[in-house]
């Protein structure tokens, strides 16, 4: 008798976690379980909203090996991830170190100050960089004339304007400087204490204690920095267009053209695959070696 | 006289106090430093957002000189009236706002029941569940992009406001996460004590939990406030009739319509975007702080 009292106990748990649970389950099949194997399929298929589909099997895998523009595209995104990315992470640890030293006051205000930036509208943010970056009144040239440097076109020179967009991006750090700054405040005191006594100097302590104890947070950083550095959009769209000379032609940005500004929804399912393909190999890989230097406690 | 014996060495106590003075002034040296160098870095954070405000206030004529003016040497404020009349700014703001609206209620609403259930039920399936909740939040959203915008066309939604809304209903990974999170933490024993007296699951939820969740729910309406006020390409993939745009699109727009870029204007329109955030920001900051630390990424 207690058994079956048990098992109905059991069941009614069962049931209230699939009532309460049923919004994201739905949700979860309607936008997007379904549209994934809808858009596996698609990626199959010539389907362009212009012409009747017809099924092309991985022709339009193929044509992305030959496409010149794609691996450009992949180019400007993996260059633009490789500097955003790293420098983000390392600018908001930064800040997380300084603001967590004890000797320092009105962390909050200082906290607000290099948060406030994150959380802005990426379009408004977009075109006040335009404004910033522009080469001869904006502030940030004028600011580096200061010191007798001539700034470059920003925007307008292939060669800067992925810098650009990389400098942009440190309007960003906001979050991740919160993470690290939780993550500090959970390092217990006593650890640095013995590594003075053992004579380990400010750097050493950094390398030794510090890292170690907030890799968790770091690795974080870096694989949700990764995924989202890969889908940049709003900026290119916005400043630049994806110019001048395709130099900042992102990836997003050349799917969201193939498909909705020719309407080649095949090939653009086909490169949003690659693109999810590339995501979760790059976070495994990242998964991977972090076996090796992250440190998750007990 | 009787002290002596304990300065046996006074030579020695000098040079320690010398020594632990020097450092106390070293010490002292090095916090200034920091000071120093924290707040030039706040500034260089913020002051973009100055000068963006400082922009929308300038007149032409100090627009483009060099050195620029960090203050004003005189203040035009109609570039604000002139955007105004440019591009019906309320219109978007209008929109805006009722999409967040929608956004924030549905966020509420599907997000707590959903991380109730995970936080409350065990059931078969319910970890493979949660793994793959975890899984979405990480995952790209590109792929389902062009399958959904095909759905919602067959609907007829295109160039209407649902496909901005409706899937908000239906709950968000990582806002799910972070209610759970929060969940986890209230007693059991409270829900045990309603069950005796008769509650039924649903008040417990409603009666219990959400009233002891407001610092989560309140973090959770500020995210999905911020995402959806700052959203800009499934806007742009859904709305092309004028009177339909958000201010992001509408803003995006305005540049883009400019053959002479009136930075004045934009700059004012920029400011009127970010303000509802801004507000947001300074009377609800702690939720930001608070939800951030709250998805447990600390250690």
């Amino acid at each position: 008798m207690r058994a079956t009292r048990f098992r109905s106990l059991r069941s009614r748990d069962t049931l209230w976690f699939y009532i309460f649970a049923s919004p994201w389950i739905i949700g979860f099949v309607l936008f997007y379980l379904g549209p994934m194997i809808a858009s596996a399929y698609l990626s199959l298929t010539n389907y362009s909203v212009l012409m009747p589909t017809r099924f092309v099997g991985l022709y339009n895998y193929e044509q992305m090996l030959q496409d010149e523009s794609l691996r450009l595209a992949i180019w400007n995104t993996a260059y633009y991830t490789l500097f955003a990315v790293p420098l983000g992470a390392a600018v908001s640890l930064a800040v997380a170190i300084l603001l967590n030293r004890r000797d320092i006051r009105g962390r909050s205000l200082y906290r607000s100050a290099f948060y406030i930036p994150s959380i802005m509208p990426i379009v408004a943010l977009s075109i006040l960089w335009i404004w910033l970056l522009q080469p001869r009144f904006g502030l940030i040239n004028s600011f580096l004339g200061l010191f007798g440097i001539i700034g470059p076109n920003w925007l307008g020179d292939p060669a800067w304007s992925k810098l650009g967009l990389v400098l942009m991006s440190l309007t960003g750090i906001g979050f991740n400087m919160v993470i690290f700054l939780a993550a500090l405040q959970g390092v217990p005191s006593h650890l640095y204490e013995a590594a003075e006594l053992d004579g380990a100097n400010g750097w050493q302590r950094f390398r030794n204690v510090t890292v170690p104890m907030i890799s968790a947070s770091i690795f974080y950083v870096l694989v949700i920095g990764l995924i989202n550095s890969f889908q940049i959009f709003t900026q290119s769209y916005v400043m630049t267009d994806g110019g001048p000379a395709d130099s900042t032609l992102f990836y997003v940005l050349y799917l969201y053209r193939h498909a909705f500004d020719y309407f080649k929804m095949g090939y653009a399912s086909a490169l949003a695959w690659l693109l999810f393909v590339v995501i979760i190999a790059l976070t495994y890989v990242q998964f991977r070696t972090s076996e090796k230097w992250v440190y998750y406690g007990n | 006289m009787a002290t002596e014996p304990l300065v046996t060495h006074p030579q020695n106590t000098s040079t320690v106090r010398v020594r632990s003075s020097s450092r106390l002034w070293a010490k002292r040296l090095e916090t200034l430093i920091i000071y120093i160098i924290v707040t030039a870095l706040a500034l260089a954070f913020i002051f973009p957002l100055y000068w963006m405000v400082i922009t929308s206030v300038k007149p032409n004529a100090e627009l483009f000189i060099w050195p620029p003016t960090l203050w004003p040497r005189t203040f035009e404020f109609n570039h604000y009236g002139d955007a105004l009349r440019e591009v019906p700014i309320i219109r978007y703001l209008g929109n805006s706002f009722y999409l967040t609206a929608l956004n924030v209620i549905g966020a509420l609403l599907s997000c707590s029941l959903v991380a109730y259930a995970f936080a409350r039920y065990q059931a078969p399936g319910s970890r493979v569940l949660f793994v793959v909740l975890l899984a979405t939040m990480m995952l790209p959203h590109h792929v389902t992009m062009i399958p959904l915008f095909l759905v919602f066309r067959q609907l007829g939604w295109v160039n209407t406001f649902q496909p901005l809304w409706v899937p908000a209903f239906f709950g968000n990974a990582f806002l799910i996460f972070l209610l759970r999170q929060f969940f986890k933490s209230i007693p059991d024993e409270l829900f045990d004590a309603a069950r005796i007296d008769g509650a039924s699951e649903f008040a417990q939820y409603w009666r219990i939990m959400l009233p002891l969740s407001k610092p989560a729910l309140a973090t959770v309406a500020i995210f999905q406030f911020q995402w959806t006020w700052n959203d800009f390409l499934y806007p742009l993939i859904y709305i092309n009739s004028q009177d339909k745009k958000t201010i992001a699109l509408g803003l995006q727009d305005f540049y883009k319509s400019q053959t002479t870029v009136e930075w004045q204007q934009l700059m004012a329109a920029s400011v009127i975007m970010v303000l509802p955030v801004a507000l947001l920001f300074f009377f609800l900051q702690r939720y930001f702080i608070e939800g951030i630390t709250l998805t447990g990424l600390k250690g």
